[in-house]
């Protein structure tokens, strides 16, 4: 179940390539619904979908932080210090801000009191009530989705440039447990 | 009547056009004794409710002279409230009324035809950067004194708009083309 020196467990590949699909799949969502019609079939529905995936999400992204506290850490040191560094404030900077970016889009649902519907089986109430900041809210969510990408690009470059350029496992450790 | 004379009078007419616009009553918004409503319909099935909570202006009221009156509204356009979030946040943006870009709608009236404790108010309305001129069918309800030594008055005016006539196109199907606007107005003489 843990990771291991050479590579990553099966509940921590799991849980990244899970949320990296979801994450990008919520990134187009969220772009395309807002440029639906009010008379297309998905006006409600893609905004209600993009809702329910927004909290199953926050749900992961707990389990997931929880997770990387108990597991094992695959041995690092074959990295220069500098790449550690970065790799470590990209991570951080990953879980930071989609946790900011999540309560954003929760806030933009629930600041007048509604309740959130994830898929019609179970209504996450409305904690914190502030008729007003929703635009804010809205802001806010939108340029941390942007910021967002940005890392994930950054992400995706460094784990390319590990495997095609420095040729090492990095890339590997995140696909099999025991990469060669 | 000589060319100076009528100077004097189209000076002087302005001149208490001014005055009526400084208006001798203020709307009390600091109270909330005035609500800007309005209702569209959602779908042609059923009314959709909402208000601007934040406006202010006054007007100039003479009850031996009425047809003298005049009436003066600014509205924060930004404050629109519908009683959903999700919806305001889409009625702020470019698709309707784009307050980034026009933060005050402004109604200015011009003339008043009075008959009995009705008026047709004509005058001019500037939503979404768009200057048209309007017509409100208002009904005056009472005023005098009121228990605290001040002295009010109050109204009640509605109009219907064409969201198009100023450039708000977003498609909201045909029995939404039009949307009906109320002002409560209660004004506290200065």
């Amino acid at each position: 179940m843990k990771s291991t020196d050479q590579g990553y467990g099966l509940p921590a590949r799991l849980l990244h390539w899970g949320m990296a699909i979801a994450i990008l799949a919520m990134f187009g969502l969220g772009v395309w619904m807002r440029t639906l019609s009010y008379y297309s079939t998905w006006y409600h529905r893609a905004p209600d979908i993009h809702k329910s995936i927004g909290i199953i999400l926050l749900l992961a992204l707990c389990l997931r932080f929880i997770w990387h506290l108990l597991d094992h850490r695959p041995d690092d040191s074959y990295l220069k210090s500098s790449e550690r560094k970065i790799s470590a404030l990209v991570h951080h900077g990953f879980y930071l801000l989609l946790a900011a970016l999540m309560a954003a889009g929760y806030l933009i649902a629930t600041l007048d009191g509604h309740v959130i519907s994830v898929f019609g089986w179970a209504d996450v109430p409305a904690l914190y009530q502030q008729k007003g900041l929703e635009d804010w809210a809205g802001l806010i969510h939108e340029w941390l989705a942007y910021a967002l990408m940005a890392l994930v690009v950054l992400h995706a470059a460094a784990a390319l440039k590990h495997h095609f350029v420095d040729r090492d496992k990095t890339l590997q450790r995140m696909i099999r447990s025991n990469p060669k | 009547m000589n060319f100076k004379s009528l100077l004097a009078a189209s000076v002087l007419s302005t001149l208490s056009l001014g005055q009526a616009q400084a208006a001798d009553y203020v709307i009390d918004t600091a109270a909330v004794h005035a609500s800007i409503n309005f209702r569209i319909k959602h779908l042609g099935y059923s009314w959709l409710t909402g208000r601007f909570d934040q406006f202010s202006g006054g007007f100039a009221f003479d009850a031996e002279a009425p047809a003298d009156s005049s009436v003066q509204v600014e509205i924060d356009t930004a404050s629109v409230n519908s009683n959903n979030a999700e919806r305001d946040i889409h009625l702020r943006s470019g698709d309707f009324l784009d307050v980034g870009k026009f933060p005050k709608a402004s109604f200015t009236s011009t003339s008043m035809a009075v008959t009995g404790e009705s008026a047709v108010v004509t005058g001019d309305l500037t939503l979404h950067g768009v200057t048209r001129e309007i017509t409100l069918n208002a009904d005056f309800l009472g005023g005098g004194k009121d228990p605290w030594g001040g002295v009010r008055a109050g109204f009640t005016a509605t109009t219907t708009l064409t969201l198009a006539d100023f450039g708000m196109t977003y498609n909201l199907g045909p029995a939404s083309a039009t949307i009906e606007m109320q002002l409560n107005i209660e004004g506290v003489k200065k």
